[in-house]
């Protein structure tokens, strides 16, 4: 760039010659008026009015005129430039309006078709319930724990008072790990996990343990033989049947519908004294059809068994029976899940069908 | 146990109009639940008729038809006769028939309307038995006076036939629990109904009802010339003595060919026995009404006295269903002379003794026998019968004498013998001891507020004797049928039950408030919710598996997942063992989609799986006591090892075809992405290293592993050979990861560091090596050579070709450059490039291209 120079004129500065000034505003407003797309006038107003364009060159030379020289020939290039960018505002505008009438028209897609190069896969409809039920649990202050499924069997069976000789014992069902005589069996129910945790974390306890379990059964539409229950066992000074049948209140009413209830009904389990089996309220007609599908018309839906924590099932925990009680329940996780969700054949949610996942979402 | 209502309201004020369902209600309430109901389903108009007129009429269909006018007195209405289309032809004109009208309801929920058939409107049905449930007989209508015989005579046309065929009979089955011993009988069935409802209730081992006029059913003390009877038990199980009491009596002179009589055969029918003999059937009839199993041995076979004690080492006995069985030490028999064996004790007689077509003198057996020793003869030798089933569950001890006169009665009457005077009452059944109650206890335990009145009045309704031990205790003596009564809560159970469970109140506990879901817990959720996202479906196959299997998938003979848990009795021969991977089990839901017409299928499960230990055994001590730490170490180490896996499979497409374009193939790469889908989730940072592991292909698969070494899982594509074992696709691609590891290995607060914010500067480098150069070895050397300024290193490029020799790879990386407190100058970025080459050159002979 030049310095000041005191003798300089401007007229003979090329780049400030009025005519050369009026060249380059003609030229940049064909420009602008041939541009035909918002990136062709983008090239234009690099071209004629950027950094490097003839008028903003010309600018740069009125610093290196005498004081004297520097207001006219700046009056003159600045109006230059108005004109230019003026025009430019105009045209960018007229390209804008243009672009959205027709173009986004044009570049119009039909997103009603979905582009699934990757459906979304799914967790298993069991899986969910078990931790839905769970859910429930925790938020009733609750711990979820879990046991192994291949068991002891003083676990899955004397601990909880079931006698060696006792009827009930054989009804179960039992797988027994080979040779027969080893001690170690399938667990029948999630049961055994009781006399886990109480023997591991004492009282007071609150604990839920859903899981595996297996029993001989051959499969049909409502038989499995493995399965999922979940198990809730409530020890502490003063519990009764009637915190029982609360919590039991507050899970069907959390997993079937609002203002749901239990009924208890008495029956008999050797880990439970008094026992219980419990129904919850028919969702679909809460009592009032008797014609009802769900229910069968009874009202109730049979939902699993409950009571109070037998005491030689204290006594095997080391567990003070005079000191602390509570109550045990236990639930099937398919049964909910089939009552829940409307499903009919138990088959359906052991064979891995990928089809049956893709009923649900990844709530359940 | 079935309950035919008539036989119900012998013993109990069953109201005259309750129905089955009504009754099955009532015992529900008490805990006895409804297991069906038979009978009673027929709904009237089902009246007596008479064939007026009947004509064939030849149909096309080659049958022939007849169009009959049937009187069915005012029934219809109009007294005028019915016509009625009928397709049998057992009848004439004259004959008495049942008829259903239109709006009668047949079994079977089926509606009679009047409907045209066979050019006619047939206004109702003459039925046969099969339509009634009466019998098979389809081929022809009743005949009343064929069904009926002497009792059709009399009958008018427009009775109801409902009570006329015993169609108004219900029988309500229901289900006893295992405490409940005395209600396999009608005496306890009824006893719970007058609980449930305060009916009046008649003990049936007190009073007989003959001819409607109430007898009392007194049995004879025992006399001096009874049969012999010797209780010999040398070897009592835990103290307790196989047999406590037993009752013989005699009856002579029975007709060996006396019928049972029909009301007998109604009620053994109904619930659910056959008829056999006389003297069989008043033995279950007892057993039924009382609870009480007897057995009746041919006199003439049965030399005495009767011994009853254990079985010796070797001996064999042929039980009544023609088994020969060999006895175990623990088994009790009942014996002739202590040589002869006449059956074992509880569960079954033998067949020598049994009574015939011939017997004409009877030796009655009414016996108490110890339940543990019952259960395990009839568990050692598969045997459940009615009477094992009674004794495993206790039966009233007082009942033997009263079962014995009932039999003597009945056998007397209905076979035409007489009794004995002798009587043998052998044995001494040890006292209850009665059971020390807070009368606050049921209070205390249920939430009712139960009065001590409510709580001693509801004890005396089932059968206790109560007295006040001191203030606020009472002294419990149960009643002789309820050996299940033994503890307070027992107590407590029968006051809540009777009282009703529908009166507990509702009352959410308040937990001391807990931790949440574990660790382990929410990060099997992520780890679930990851692979679903991408794309996975989530499976759960059953643990079993064959060692077919395991050769299958390629299993040398010594590898240690062979050595998996047997069961001692699988549901299939085929599946004995318990799984010691998840990939043993997930291919079979991977087949079945494929088989179900699904193409493109990514399945995973998380389960656990067993490693066995198989040296140990678990000591099973008995109920009721913590057992000391040891055992309790003892029992607890010899559960397997059961660690928590992951386990993907996957074929098709892994990225689908569409309008967009073409696709792509699942992959092996896809495969080892999701493993480390499932490690980044849980932010855990995973080393890769090539393996060789069965089933995969052996140079397609990779080993994850902790940076301390430690084995996470394996990733990769199923070897060909395991592909045509399977039976899957070609280039099916696998994992299987331990997530206990994993979960140990995230189960700690990440740390977090400070985020530069000066401009990343980048650098590109093509490195030539070997082919034997693995991607992980190079690509370490670079970030170590690299030094502290690299922040990323990306591989974004493999040539394999001509430009460079044979054996060689040329491998292009993108490393990113960054400074926490500065912006780099290209001086130091060079300098950090060139020492990444120098670095790789030494450790792998890199060479930039």
């Amino acid at each position: 760039m030049s310095g000041p120079n005191t003798n300089y004129d401007p007229v003979e500065v090329t780049a400030l010659d009025p005519a050369m000034v009026e060249q380059d505003v003609t030229d940049a407003l064909a420009a602008i008026k041939a541009a035909v797309s918002l990136d062709e006038l983008k090239a234009a107003r690099i071209a004629h009015a950027g950094e490097k364009s003839p008028l903003a060159l010309a600018n740069r030379e009125i610093g290196a005129l005498p004081p004297s020289a520097k207001a006219e020939a700046g009056k003159r290039v600045g109006q230059a430039r108005g004109r230019v960018n003026q025009a430019l505002a105009a045209r960018q505008t007229e390209l804008e309006a243009e672009r959205d009438e027709r173009i986004l028209v044009e570049e119009a897609m039909d997103l009603t078709l979905r582009a699934d190069r990757r459906p979304f896969g799914r967790r298993h409809p069991i899986t969910l319930t078990a931790e839905r039920m769970a859910d429930v649990m925790v938020g009733m202050g609750w711990e979820i724990a879990e046991g192994p499924g291949v068991e002891a069997e003083w676990f899955n069976f004397d601990a909880l008072n079931f006698d060696k000789d006792h009827p009930a014992r054989q009804m179960q069902d039992t797988f027994f790990v080979d040779p027969a005589d080893a001690g170690v069996v399938l667990r029948t129910h999630t049961s055994p996990v009781q006399a886990r945790a109480l023997l591991e974390r004492g009282a007071p306890l609150y604990v839920a343990v859903p899981g595996k379990t297996f029993r001989t059964d051959e499969l049909d539409a409502t038989h499995t033989p493995v399965f999922h229950q979940m198990e809730g066992l409530a020890i502490d000074e003063g519990l009764t049947m009637a915190h029982l049948k609360g919590t039991l209140d507050r899970l069907a009413s959390e997993l079937f519908g609002e203002g749901l209830t239990t009924r208890l009904r008495p029956a008999y389990f050797p880990f439970t004294e008094p026992s219980a089996e419990m129904d919850f309220q028919c969702f679909v007609c809460r009592g009032e059809d008797s014609a009802c599908r769900t229910c069968g018309g009874t009202g109730w839906i049979e939902w699993g068994g409950c009571g109070m924590v037998n005491h030689n099932v204290l006594r095997a925990c080391g567990v003070d029976p005079e000191r602390y009680q509570g109550f045990a329940f236990g639930m099937g996780v398919e049964r909910s899940l089939m009552f829940r969700n409307n499903l009919a054949d138990m088959r359906e949610m052991i064979e891995g069908d990928v089809r049956f996942n893709a009923q649900f979402g990844m709530e359940i | 146990m079935r309950v035919p209502l008539d036989w119900l309201r012998e013993y109990a004020e069953v109201p005259a109009g309750a129905t089955g369902v009504q009754v099955a209600a009532d015992l529900v309430r008490v805990g006895l639940e409804e297991e069906g109901l038979h009978g009673g389903d027929i709904q009237g108009p089902l009246v007596v008729g008479r064939v007026l007129e009947m004509t064939p009429e030849k149909q096309k269909n080659g049958k022939t038809i007849n169009w009959c006018q049937v009187d069915v007195g005012q029934a219809n209405g109009t007294g005028e006769p019915q016509g009625i289309v009928c397709g049998a032809h057992n009848f004439a004109p004259g004959d008495l028939v049942v008829v259903i009208l239109p709006g009668g309801v047949l079994p079977g929920n089926f509606e009679i309307s009047a409907r045209k058939t066979y050019g006619h409107v047939s206004a109702g049905m003459i039925c046969s038995s099969l339509e009634l449930g009466l019998g098979d007989d389809h081929d022809g209508i009743i005949v009343l006076t064929d069904w009926l015989g002497a009792g059709a005579e009399g009958l008018v046309p427009g009775q109801d036939a409902i009570p006329l065929l015993g169609l108004d009979r219900e029988t309500v089955e229901v289900n006893v629990t295992p405490d409940r011993g005395y209600c396999f009988s009608i005496r306890g069935i009824a006893r719970e109904y007058s609980h449930s409802t305060g009916a009046a209730y008649r003990d049936p081992a007190l009073v007989r009802v003959v001819d409607g006029a109430e007898n009392p059913l007194t049995a004879p003390g025992a006399t001096q010339d009874g049969f012999a009877v010797e209780l010999r038990d040398g070897s009592p199980l835990n103290g307790t003595p196989g047999c406590d009491r037993f009752v013989t009596r005699i009856v002579r002179g029975l007709d060996p060919q006396a019928p049972t009589p029909a009301w007998m055969v109604t009620r053994l029918t109904e619930a659910g026995m056959r008829p056999i003999s006389l003297a069989v059937d008043v033995s279950n009839y007892v057993m039924l009404a009382l609870g009480q199993p007897t057995h009746a041995y041919d006199l003439a076979k049965v030399d005495g006295p009767i011994v009853v004690r254990r079985a010796r080492a070797g001996e064999k006995l042929t039980t009544l269903d023609d088994v020969e069985r060999a006895l175990d030490p623990e088994d009790l028999l009942i014996t002739d002379g202590g040589e002869t064996l006449l059956g074992i004790a509880g569960v079954m007689g033998g067949a020598s003794s049994e009574v015939s077509d011939t017997t004409t003198d009877v030796l009655i057996e009414a016996a108490h026998f110890d339940p543990r020793t019952v259960a395990r003869s009839a568990r050692r030798h598969r045997l459940s019968t009615e009477a094992s089933k009674r004794f495993e569950r206790g039966v009233d001890p007082e009942l033997a004498p009263q079962a014995a006169q009932l039999m003597v009665e009945l056998m007397t009457e209905l076979g035409g013998g007489t009794a004995d005077p002798a009587v043998t009452d052998e044995g001494a059944v040890a006292p209850r001891e009665a059971i020390g109650i807070e009368v606050s206890l049921p209070t205390r335990y249920v939430g009712v507020d139960y009065s001590p009145q409510r709580v001693r009045e509801v004890l005396e309704e089932i059968g206790c004797r109560v007295t006040e031990a001191s203030a606020g205790i009472l002294s419990v003596l149960p009643p002789s049928w309820r050996p299940d009564l033994l503890t307070g809560p027992d107590l407590v159970e029968e006051v809540a039950r009777i009282d009703g469970y529908d009166k507990i109140p509702s009352v959410v506990p308040t937990a001391p408030g807990g931790r949440g879901l574990s660790h382990a817990q929410r990060a099997r959720r992520t780890v679930a919710a990851a692979l679903a996202g991408q794309g996975l479906h989530e499976v759960l196959t059953y643990p079993f598996v064959g060692e077919s299997r395991f050769a299958d998938l390629g299993l040398g003979e010594e590898d240690q997942r062979r050595h998996a848990v047997r069961l001692a009795n699988p549901l299939s021969d085929e599946a004995p063992l318990m799984r010691t991977e998840l990939l043993q089990t997930l291919p079979d839901a991977l087949r079945r989609n494929l088989a179900r017409g699904a193409k493109d299928v990514a399945l995973f499960e998380i389960d656990t799986v067993t490693l066995p230990d198989l040296s140990r055994r678990a000591p099973v001590p008995g109920v009721g006591v913590r057992p000391d730490d040891a055992v309790l170490e003892e029992i607890r180490a010899a559960v397997p090892h059961q660690p928590l896996h992951v386990a993907i499979v996957a074929t098709g497409q892994a990225d689908r075809s569409g309008w967009w374009g073409q696709g792509r193939a699942t992959d092996v790469t896809d495969v080892v992405g999701w493993a480390h889908a499932v490690c980044d989730a849980l932010g855990v940072a995973v080393e890769r290293r090539q393996a060789e592991r069965e089933p995969f292909h052996p140079g397609r698969c990779v080993e994850l592993s902790l940076p301390d070494g430690t084995i996470i899982g394996w990733a990769g594509e199923l070897h060909p050979k395991v592909v045509t074992a399977l039976g899957v696709p070609e280039r099916t691609a696998a994992a299987e990861l331990d997530l206990d590891v994993l979960f140990t290995a995230s189960d700690r607060r990440a740390q977090g560091a400070p985020l530069s914010n000066h401009p990343p500067a980048g650098s590109d480098i093509a490195l030539t090596v070997s082919r034997s150069t693995s991607f992980r070895d190079l690509e370490a050397s670079v970030r170590a050579g690299a030094g502290p300024l690299l922040e990323s290193v990306r591989l974004f490029d493999v040539y394999r070709g001509d430009q460079i020799g044979e054996d060689q790879q040329s491998l292009a990386f993108h490393l990113v450059f960054r400074a926490p407190d500065r912006t780099l100058t290209t001086e130091e970025v060079n300098a950090a490039r060139d020492a990444a080459v120098a670095r790789a050159a030494k450790d792998h002979g890199a060479v930039q291209r």
